[in-house]
């Protein structure tokens, strides 16, 4: 196999995939490295309603076809490949991936997205899906006149909790804390929406139910008392990850570790460019990734092409 | 209905088939899950670099399903996919939930290189 590309990019969600499409079709060579499965996190979602020109699909099939587009045009893709190390302070930067070898290009395009945060708990796994959801954008219609509880006290919480009662018939927010994160007037908001009930102080025990979620089981944090809440819908906002870890020291973040560009997708290293959910942003969708990858993409090129000029 | 790149197994009569004109099989027994489809990627990506072994997925659900539900090796098992590894019909390696390309590539040299 070639070790040398024009571009690779780390990770191949909608965000690497898209790049990958721009890069190759404008003729570069590209390589595409992903620790796990090819789409990210569009993966793990069953059914994708929100993203325009195709109708309501499964995530891994817009992940395939995506895949497939990125291949005819002439993209290498390694999956389930994980990364190594990776060098980019070079004007060659190399990426070594586990049984593959080094590879080495001029520019690279990080694309390693994120995960929700989750609670970490066995039942959270088997609902997930069936219940449980980590993004209102894309779940909240399924819950239509349904009960349902939203996990989290920050600004994210409960602004998604406001915009789920479009759609829920009642909505619980249950938080650890007695006191909310989120700035006073989106608690105000929250607190003026009939739909908004709270329990304050709570520690999340377990999700039960038959075929899909039927029941949050929480406990009081100072009176040990449990409460079952009737839910159908668990929606959990107590943050996310960015798969950054590996970029730490090399690539500027934010405290979160969320990687920090300019409008043009660039970092604070030359030739390197981030795209997609690893990136400080509010919105995190599959169109918004793509978009990233396009403008990541077209700043490569651009950023190629002048090295070659000037060289 | 598994919608994957790999060859499906669909009846009763292709199990039979697969394991027993075949000395090296590997089947993913599962669903359209989160678990279950980065196990059917790891096969897609590795199934060239092992010509000797045979790689199919299995509906869990579907009619052929019980062939691997019903394996003694898999009675313990709770967490999808089923993935079961034939050498000339008999089970010489069974794994239950998703499993890393690190973990498959361990079995498939183990047992069948
Ligand atoms: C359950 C769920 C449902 C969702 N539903 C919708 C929806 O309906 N509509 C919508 O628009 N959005 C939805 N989203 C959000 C959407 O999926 C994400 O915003 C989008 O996938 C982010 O794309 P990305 O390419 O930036 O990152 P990701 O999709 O996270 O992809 C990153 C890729 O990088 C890989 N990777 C990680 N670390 C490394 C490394 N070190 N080296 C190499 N590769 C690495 C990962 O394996 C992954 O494949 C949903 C999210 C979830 C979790």
């Amino acid at each position: 196999m070639n070790n040398k590309y024009d571009v690779i990019v780390l990770g191949a969600g909608p965000a690497g995939l898209t790049a990958g499409i721009y890069l190759s079709r404008a003729k570069l060579s590209v390589l595409i490295v992903d620790s796990g499965t090819a789409g990210g996190q569009m993966v793990m979602s069953y059914t994708v309603a929100n993203y325009p020109g195709v109708e309501t699909t499964s995530g891994w099939n817009i992940s395939q076809t995506m895949l497939r587009q990125a291949k005819s045009f002439g993209c290498k893709v390694l999956t389930q490949s994980p990364v190594l190390s990776i060098d980019l302070s070079s004007e060659l930067k190399s990426v070594e991936v586990e049984d593959e070898g080094i590879f080495y290009a001029g520019a690279v395009i990080l694309a390693t997205g994120g995960v929700p945060r989750e609670l970490g708990m066995k039942s959270e796994q088997q609902y997930k899906g069936i219940g449980i959801s980590y993004c209102a954008t894309c779940d909240g219609d399924f819950f239509t006149d349904k009960e349902i509880v939203a996990i989290g006290g920050g600004n994210s919480a409960l602004e998604e909790a406001v915009g789920l009662t479009k759609f829920a018939s009642k909505v619980t927010i249950v938080h650890e804390f007695d006191h909310f994160q989120a700035q006073p007037w989106i608690v105000e908001e929250a607190k003026k929406n009939e739909k908004i009930h709270f329990l304050m102080a709570q520690d999340i025990i377990d999700f039960t139910g038959d075929e899909h979620l039927e029941k949050v089981i929480v406990a009081s944090k100072t009176t040990g008392i449990k409460t079952e809440i009737s839910a159908s819908g668990c929606f959990i906002f107590i943050g996310y990850v960015p798969n950054t870890s590996v970029f730490k020291g090399i690539i500027d973040m934010n405290d979160r570790g969320e990687v920090l560009t300019d409008q043009l997708m660039k970092t604070n290293v030359a030739g390197v460019y981030a795209a997609g959910d690893l990136r400080e942003k509010r919105y995190r969708q599959i169109t918004t990734s793509v978009a990233d990858g396009t403008i990541a993409a077209l700043s490569a090129i651009d950023f190629l092409q002048q090295k070659k000029t000037t060289n | 209905m598994l919608r994957t790149n790999l060859q499906h197994i669909d009846t009763d009569a292709d199990f039979k088939d697969v394991i027993e004109t075949n000395e090296n099989v590997m089947i993913c027994c599962g669903r359209m899950g989160p678990m279950c489809l980065p196990v059917y990627d790891i096969m897609d990506s590795v199934k060239d670099n092992y010509e000797n072994v045979v790689f199919r997925d299995m509906d869990f659900d579907g009619p052929a399903g019980h062939n691997i539900r019903s394996l003694p090796e898999c009675s313990r098992f709770n967490g999808l996919p089923f993935t079961v590894y034939f050498k000339n019909g008999k089970v010489a390696a069974a794994t239950t939930s998703i499993q890393s390309k690190k973990q498959v590539k361990e079995i498939l040299n183990r047992e069948f290189v």
